[in-house]
Parts: C-alpha cells; structure tokens; sequence
C-alpha cells in the first residue's frame, strides 16, 4: 500500500519519547490480544522505543518527520494536506493517530518567533550561565523555574512572570517551594507583570510601575495548550456533542463523519497504547478492503455475553441493547461496543436482588429484558414500584454518588447492563438525549423517594416538569437567611451546610448531604429564611418553585403532615443550638468552627475519613506501620502530615470522595468503588500518575512494591530485616535491586478492603486516637451535646 | 452476595457502619470503662478472700491460695507482655489494640493486688523476692507511662503547629540558608557569630539534649544578643542588614525551640517504654527462674 507517516517533531512515538528516563511502560489491558506487527510488551521506555524504531525500519515504512500538518482539505480519494513547511501531500485517505496533547499555545508579542524562545524544557540542567525567563504561572511554569534554579553551581539566573499577583492555578505546594525559592534569592518572582515584547539578550515586561527592561538569554514559555479539536473540525470531522470530553463520531470502522477520514488512539477515546495499535492495524486492513475483519475486542466482549441466555452472537446482543433500552437509542455500532467493554452484563431470575439499600456502588442499570421492583419501604418487602424494560436504575447512585436508596429485585427473568461509573459518565457526556432522559428520571425519583410511598409518577409530574438543575461552586450560598424567596431544593451531587447567624457570628446548624431536601420551611409557612444554605463543596441542586410544591401538599394531605414533621425535627436543632448559644457561646463557636475546618478538608465530598484526636495521639506511628504491613509494605497515610484544628488532625489520607477525583482521567480504568464503598486501585494501573495529580488531598503516592522482610519473630529475637512498619527507602532500594525492579504504580488507602476486622489504622491505635468517620455522622448536633471541649 | 437474603445483606452493611465507628473514647475509657471495671472487682473479690480464707500456718505462696493467685498472675504477666507482639503484628481479625491497650492498663493494675498477696508479705532476699520486686518496678513505670499518655499528646500538638518534623529541619535548613546570605555584609565580629551559631551542632545527640527542652542558651541565642544587644535602635548604615539577620535569628531560636520541644515530649512519652520493655524481660526470666526453683525445692 502507499502510504506516508507524517510526524510533527524529529522522532517517532512522541508520547513516549518524552516519558522519563527509564520510566517502566506497562501493557494493559492484558486480556487483548496484539494485533499491530509491532511487538509491545510492558517494559522500559529505553527498550521499547527501540524496538520500534527497528522494526519501522525494517518494515520499510515510508516515515516523514519535522511534517507539521496544517490543514486538510478535500473529500475521500482526494484530500490535500498542507504542511507547516510549504509543501502539500496529496491522499486518498487519512487516518489521525495525533492523541489529545494539542499544541503548546505560543507567545503572540513581537519577537515570540525568535529561536530563544522555546516551550518545553526537556533537561533543566543543560543550561548554565544565562538569564532565563520563564512565562506562565502553573504548575508546569513553577516546576521549571525551580528545576532550573535547582543547582546553584549552574549559574543560572531564573525569573518567573506572572500576570496576577497570585498563583491561584498552581498547586500549594509548587506555589510554597518557589515561595521559598524567592525568599532564597534563587528566583526572582515578577508578580503582575506581562512580557510585552521579546528582543535579543532581552525581554522587555509591563508591569505595575511601568516598563522595564531585562536581559533574557532564553525564555520558557509554559502557558498551557490548545487541544486539536479545532483542527480536526476544520478538516470536516463532527464531534459526538459540545462537551469538552466529547469525541469524534466515528463508524466501526473509526471512519468519522468526513469520508475517508479516520481517527484512532486517544482522539478517538481509546488513550492505552494497546488499544490505538490495534486499531491502527484495523484501520488500515479495513482500507485494505478487508471488511470481514472482527474487531479485537470481540473475544472480551463474547466472553462477557457468554453468560446470558439464548446463545446469540455478540452483534445480536449489541443490537438488543441498543434497540430496547431507551438511552443506549443514538449510540453507533462502534460506541456500543467501547461501552459494553467498560460495562457488565447479568441474566437475573425472578426474586433475585440486584442491589440492596445502603449498599454501596455507583454504577447505573439498564434493563435490556424483563422488569424489576424497586421495594420503597424499608419496613415492608411488598411494597414496590415496577420499573419496566428499556428503563434504567440506581441512577441516584450515579450522581449522587452515595449509597443505594432502596433496594432492588428482579420481577421476572431479567437481562440488565451494568454501566461503570466511568462508562456511564461518558454515555452522559456523549450521547445528550440519554442525559436528558436520565435526568429527568433521576429527578422524579429523587422526589418520590424522598417524599415516600403514596405519590405515583403523575402526581409529581407538574413538579418535575418545573424542576431546574442549578449548578452550585462551592462556598455560594443557595439559601439566604432573613430573603424571601420560596424556592424548594434537593441536594443532587456534592453536599450542603446550614447556618444561621447569631451575634454576628455564623453557626453551623448541619451538614445536608446529596439526597436531603431544604427550603421548604418558608413554603409551607410563609416565613421568611430562618438559616443559610450554603454549598460545602461545588455541588448540583434541584430548583423546584414554591408552587409547584405547594400544589402538591394541597392535593396530597400526607405528605404536607410527613413535611410538618420533618421540619418540626429541624426547627428543634435550631431552638436547640440557639439556647446552647446563650448559655455555652465558646462551645457553639468552637462546634462552628471545627465543623467549617472539616468541611474545608475535604469532609462536605467524603464517605469515610481517617480522623486523629491529637489529644490522644501520642505520635507512635503505629497506624502507619499497620497500614504498610497490612499493604505490601508500603503505607498509604502520612499521619503527621495534614491540617489540624482543635487538636482534631486530618491526616494525609484517602477520604474515599463521594465523586473521587482520582478516578476522573485513569486510562485503564483501574479506579473503582468497592464492595464497602472504598476507592481502590486495581492491579491494571499503568502507572501514569494522572490519579496523583488529580487528587487535591495529596493522598495517592506512585511506589514499587518493596520485597517482602523477614518475619516479625526474627526482626524481635534475631534482628533481622527493618522491623515493623514501612521499610526505608535505602532498605527497599538495595532490596529490590536484588530481587529485581518492579513499576511504580499508584497506591493508595482501600480502607482495607478485603482484611477481615477492618481497616487496619483504626484497630492498630493503641490509644483510640485514630477514628473513621462519615460527615453526616461526624458532622452533627450531637457533638454539641457530647460537650466539644 | 447473591445467596445472602436481602434481610442478611441489609444487616451486613449495618455491621461496617458499626465496626467503622470505632467509637471515639480513649483507651482509658474505652467500653465505658469496661476493663477498669472488670480489674476493680477482681482486685476487690482477692483482698476479700484473702481476709476471709484462713491459711495455715499463715498467708503464703505455697498455700493452695497462693498457688491459685500466683497461677493467675504468672498467667496475666505472660499475657501482658504479649501486647508487645499484638501491636506489631496487624494480622486481620476484629481485634482493636485500644481495647488490648485498655485491659492491659488495668489488668496490669491488679496485678499489684494479685502478686503483692501471692507472695504472703513474705519478702526476703531471694529470687522469689527478685520477680516480685522487677513485676513493681514494671508496673510503676507503666503507671508512669499511663499519666505521660494522658497528659502530653496534647503539647505534642499544640507544639507541632501543623508541622511534620521533615518541615520543621526543612524549615531550619531555609533559614540557615537565609542567613548565610544576609549575613555577607556585617563586620567581621557579627558575621563570626552568625557562623558559630551555623556551625554549631543544635541537635547534639545524647539522652540530656533530648530531655534539656526548649529555650536553652546555645550560639544562636549568643549571636541574637550580641547583635541586638544595645544596637538595635542605632543610626547605623548597616542597620539593614543587621536587621534582617536579627529577623533571621529571632526565626532561627524558635525554630530551634520548637523542634528542642518536640524531642524533648517525644522523650517523655517514650523513655518510660526503655525501662518498661526491658524490665518486663528480666521479670520473665525472674518469673521463670521463681517457678522452677519452687517446683524443684518442692
């Protein structure tokens, strides 16, 4: 075939090209088989891409580098692309490998195309003696002054500009080191000053006093990146929708809409490396005229089916899905499939239960076949909603991503898919109708079940209809105390806090968390706001107007009683905290205030926190080292580090976030939710460290799995070995280069997943120091009651 | 999961609510005093019985009583000495080291009911005597190690501000930096100081440095006097400089006594366990040696 490989920079596999020195690549997912005529085994940067540089070579392949593409234009057996160069390339099909990086964005000021002016700093010590100005206030931006100004003994002389007089982007503690940096006289820190224009040996800035001139021998530009959306629109590609995580529409073939276009890899959602192999090999048979060509995941996804009754072929059981549930509707054939990969499928019989209340999962249901009874009352098995075929369930789960709120049984034989998480998210993301239809679903029985039993779908449906997802960041107040407006709402995602101001001061009132409503005292009464609502981290409510809701209560009597009680219960804690106000005001601030420390460390999005009574710890590390002897050796919580207020510490560990962070851009998908609602990382990390950085509560840490030590009763009569708890580093490093290396992967606190007892922090504190608690729980009244000292 | 009824899995997830609130009591009162409770009536049912049974010819360790109540305690001490492995082993199981924590304070109390009447009064100087006296000592240093526990995680916290102790030597390390740098333009005499108190060795190891705690004079201190003493409020042209180098110092004697604080409590907390642990050793060999020799001499 003819063909051309054109590649932007100087070198083939660019991704991998700029990983660390050494850095070991893995290969997941294991069970896909490789296709591509290149070999890929996981392995060391180094070896691997050399291999396939040999064996281009020795393929023969027709490579073109320094080839920046421009624009293509043109339809399918006549595209032109043009190169950045000049020159023109003519095809008859194009396929797209370019991954989601983008293009560094550059610097528009007269000079920015000088050659001193560079956007990536590969090695920070190859330069010495020069003036090096770096642009761009990340973290990217930060970490390349501090590289650069690491080593004194290279002379250089580091200034870093910054167009605002914070660094609001960068992480914490990137912004302290070059803090520290600055007040070492290693870095000279510009605060609200631009570069205006860029001249040999100098650069001239703006900043607040006016104009000045500074020599510049080079200058790092790291002012983040465009993604190459626009681009590929450009040659005539649609995307899947608006979304910024969307991508491109593509047939089974990973033909976009644009005819003989194609995309593959990560642009096309795929970003392992196995996978965009595969589908490079695929592409090019399917050009090749090979049409009869199954995809590679076809053996998965047989494996998966192979368990449902009535022995249908995978395309049969696709077209099923797809035809009878509701959302799965505008899905491609292609967009089935990655779906069901990431999906599982069961075949349940009569009475089986799928899920049971407060058990904890997030994933969403879709029945395919059959119907299942959703029993509404905790008290009475028999008492149950029917959700038919083509609807879908635990959608609350979902987006609010807390327990099950009630449980669910099949009512006949039933085939569901299961959606992950992460699956379900990005069928949210992509396909808009299915969103739509999940929301409103989602909506009306987040109603019914909090409004209980005696109310049907078309009760409601007036109120469902006038109802509005408002999205709120976190700290904006959604309720003000003393306004008029008589809205009611419904906690959908993230959590809220309530306050009332007494003597100038706010109190904390409670802690509302997703699924809990609020508002509704100043509709059914008429008063006006008697507290604050405010958002404890950034949150989704449900907006439904006082009518609507008022309509109700007048048309359905129970409910207006069961609402009247409720807010009897909540006028009490009111009462109650205001009396403790004038006999106890130190012990209401101080309650106040813990409970404000919590929910700024994180406690307003967790399910289950690590807590320290530091009046109690007496610093013996014990949690520490049964962490890292209960986990291969290595602990996941750093006891000492962390906030603490009032002697209550938060340590630097897992607080397994109702919406984890972590799990937001993992490309094997290895984060999930276990059986008892802990985050954990499987065995099919790559070790990337996206989850790291994502994570704001610094938790996850990337290590290789120490070899294991001698027993406990050598370490005690013999001395053997490092004794108990986390080996040092220097142990671990002469150890593992005995035994061999091993990746570091991404490890983090699981709550013990797994290890009878529970977690291993808690049980191993001598003193009873160490506690775990859920916010609702941690974060009520009744620690006022127990006297917080 | 499928085979558990609804009922039993509804129960299930009831329990890991239950087994993770491990409830927030310390270990002295943990089960609402539970084992405190437990060690009270013991102690009290042995001093009764002691007083009521009427051993021939007087309270002895050879008495059937006394070999009861020694049988207890060489039971109990072999078992609180145990603790030392519980806690280094996190095997699985819902086993809780706070309630270990908790009945071996307060077993180990009743141990001084338990062996001080094993032994009849009759004291002497003998191996028998020798285990009972190393069984006091332990439990009076552990009796020591209950109040430190008691008393001073809370000036462990309030000392430590946040701070890991990596920060606090880190946080040294910037100022000694600092310093080294604004002290370039003073006289010679000033800058003498400056390096004296860089050079000098603040974390000078050894049992006194760890206990001496904060607020000692050393050549930091040295070095902040002479330089403010007298100067502070000159017209000098180099005031500047001395002045951020007295910042500077002023930074570093704190930073110095914060950490000095810190080991100083570590200490506290942990010196107790260098006499307990040993101790606790020799009385099992004591303990041995008093066993065997009985049974030999029967």
């Amino acid at each position: 075939m003819s063909h051309i490989l054109l590649e932007k920079t100087d070198h083939l596999s660019d991704t991998i090209f700029k990983y660390q020195k050494g850095k070991h690549v893995m290969a997941t997912p294991s069970n896909l088989v490789l296709r591509s005529d290149l070999d890929f085994d996981a392995g060391k940067r180094e070896t691997i891409l050399d291999t396939w540089d040999r064996q281009i070579a020795e393929g023969q392949v027709n490579v073109r580098t320094n080839a920046d593409v421009t624009a293509i234009a043109g339809s399918t057996g006549a595209f032109t692309l043009s190169l950045k160069d000049g020159s023109v390339i003519e095809a008859e099909a194009v396929v797209l490998a370019i991954g989601t990086q983008g293009n560094p964005n550059l610097l528009k000021l007269p000079g920015a195309d000088l050659p001193h002016v560079q956007y990536q700093l590969d090695d920070p010590t190859e330069y010495v003696d020069e003036h090096i100005t770096v642009i761009g206030s990340g973290d990217a931006g930060i970490e390349n002054a501090l590289g650069l100004a690491a080593d004194e003994a290279q002379g250089n002389v580091v200034t870093i500009l910054n167009r605002r007089a914070d660094f609001a982007r960068a992480k914490g503690a990137n912004v302290k080191l070059l803090e520290e940096a600055e007040a070492d006289g290693r870095i000279f820190v510009r605060r609200e000053t631009s570069p205006i224009e860029v001249r040999e040996g100098e650069i001239v800035l703006e900043t607040r006093d006016g104009q000045e001139t500074i020599p510049c021998h080079r200058i790092i530009a790291r002012t983040g990146s465009q993604p190459p959306r626009a681009f590929i629109e450009q040659c005539g590609v649609e995307f899947a929708s608006a979304d910024r995580a969307a991508f491109p529409k593509l047939t089974p073939s990973f033909e976009t809409t644009q005819p003989g276009i194609h995309v593959i890899g990560a642009l096309a959602g795929y970003p392992l490396i196995k996978h965009c192999m595969n589908q490079g090999y695929d592409v090019i048979e399917f050009l090749d005229g090979n049409t009869e060509l199954k995809p590679a995941d076809e053996p998965i996804l047989a494996e998966k089916f192979a368990d449902l009754p009535g022995r249908r072929t995978v395309d049969e059981w696709l077209e099923t899905f797809r035809s009878q549930v509701i959302i799965l509707q505008e899905l491609s054939p292609l967009q089935m499939r990655e779906l069901m990969l990431d999906s599982t499928v069961h075949a349940y019989g009569r009475d089986e239960v799928i899920f049971s209340r407060n058990e904890p999962g997030s994933s969403m249901f879709a029945i395919a076949e059959g119907s299942v009874l959703v029993e509404v009352d905790p008290s009475d098995r028999s008492v149950t909603v029917p959700i038919g075929t083509g609807s879908i369930f635990g959608e609350v789960g979902l987006i609010s991503g807390r327990k099950r709120g009630s449980t669910i049984r099949a009512a006949e034989s039933t085939v569901a898919v299961e959606f992950s998480r992460l699956a379900a998210l990005k069928l949210l993301a992509t396909a808009p109708s299915a969103n739509r239809a999940v929301n409103r679903i989602s909506i009306e029985r987040q109603v019914l079940q909090i409004f209980g039993s005696g109310l049907t779908p078309e009760d409601i449906a007036e109120l469902v209809e006038a109802a509005e997802v408002v999205k709120v960041p976190a700290g904006e107040v959604v309720i003000e105390e003393g306004a008029d407006d008589k809205d009611i709402y419904i906690v959908r995602v993230g959590s809220m806090v309530v306050e009332k101001d007494l003597g100038g001061k706010p109190v904390f009132l409670s802690y509302l968390p997703a699924g809990s409503y609020f508002g509704e005292m100043a509709v059914i009464d008429g008063s006006k706001r008697s507290a604050s609502v405010r958002a404890a981290i950034k949150s989704e409510v449900i907006r439904f107007p006082g009518e609507a809701f008022n309509a109700l209560l007048d048309a359905k009597p129970d409910i207006r009683d069961r609402a009247l009680t409720d807010m009897a219960a909540r006028r009490e804690i009111n009462d109650f905290v205001e009396s403790r106000k004038a006999s106890f005001g130190g012990a209401v601030d101080m309650y106040s205030q813990t409970a404000q420390f919590l929910v700024d460390n994180g406690l307003g999005e967790a399910t289950d926190v690590l807590l320290i009574d530091e009046k109690l710890c007496v610093g013996c590390d014990n949690c520490e080292k049964a962490c890292a002897d209960s986990h291969d050796g290595l602990s996941r919580l750093d006891r000492e580090a962390g906030r603490t207020y009032a002697h209550l510490h938060v340590p630097t560990s897992c607080r397994h976030c109702e919406h984890p962070h972590c799990m937001a851009d993992c490309p094997p998908n290895a984060i999930r939710r276990g059986p008892d609602g802990e985050v954990v990382i499987d065995e099919t990390c790559i070790g990337c460290g996206n989850c790291q950085r994502n994570c704001p509560y610094g938790v996850i840490r990337m290590d290789a799995k120490p070899p294991t030590k001698p027993g406990l009763l050598n370490w005690l009569l013999f001395g053997a070995g490092p004794g108990p708890g986390e080996a040092s580093y220097a142990w671990r490093k002469n150890k593992a280069a005995e035994a061999g290396e091993t990746a570091k992967l991404a490890i983090k606190c699981d709550m013990c997943s797994g290890i009878e007892g529970g977690p291993a922090c808690v049980r191993a504190c001598p003193t009873g120091a160490a506690i775990r608690v859920s916010p609702e729980r941690f974060l009520s009244v009744a620690r006022l009651e127990e006297g917080v000292d | 999961m499928a085979t558990l009824s609804p009922r039993d899995r509804d129960a299930g997830y009831a329990e890991i609510e239950q087994r993770r609130s491990a409830s927030h009591e310390s270990f002295l009162a943990h089960r609402a005093y539970f084992w405190a409770r437990v060690a009270g009536f013991a102690s009290l049912f042995v001093i009764i019985t002691y007083l009521l049974v009427d051993v021939e010819p007087r309270h002895n360790g050879g008495s059937w009583y006394g070999y009861t109540l020694g049988t207890i305690g060489a039971g109990l001490i072999v078992w609180l000495a145990w603790l030392g492995i519980r806690k280094r082993r996190p095997t699985p199981g819902s086993w809780s080291l706070k309630a270990w924590t908790s009945a071996h304070v307060y077993l180990g109390l009743s141990l001084v009911i338990v062996g001080t009447l094993h032994t009849g009064f009759q004291l002497g100087w003998n191996v028998h005597t020798l285990a009972w006296v190393l069984m006091m000592l332990v439990i009076i240093s552990g009796a020591y190690g209950i109040t430190v526990y008691a008393s001073l995680p809370q000036r462990l916290s309030e000392n430590r501000r946040e701070m890991t102790r990596e920060q606090m030597i880190e946080s040294l390390a910037t100022i000694d930096k600092q310093l080294e740098a604004a002290a370039q333009p003073l006289t010679r005499e000033d800058a003498d100081m400056v390096i004296a108190a860089l050079e000098q060795d603040v974390f000078a190891s050894g049992i006194r440095a760890r206990f001496a705690g904060a607020g000692r004079s050393d050549a930091t201190r040295r070095a902040l006097e002479h330089i403010s003493t007298g100067r502070a409020y000159d017209d000098d042209p180099d005031d500047l400089a001395q002045r951020k180098v007295r910042a500077l110092l002023g930074k570093r004697a704190a930073q110095i006594d914060q950490i000095r604080r810190q080991m100083q409590t570590k200490a506290l907390l942990e010196i107790w366990l260098y006499i307990h642990v040993p101790l606790t050793i020799a009385l099992l060999a004591a303990l041995t040696a008093h066993i065997v020799s009985v049974f030999y001499y029967w």
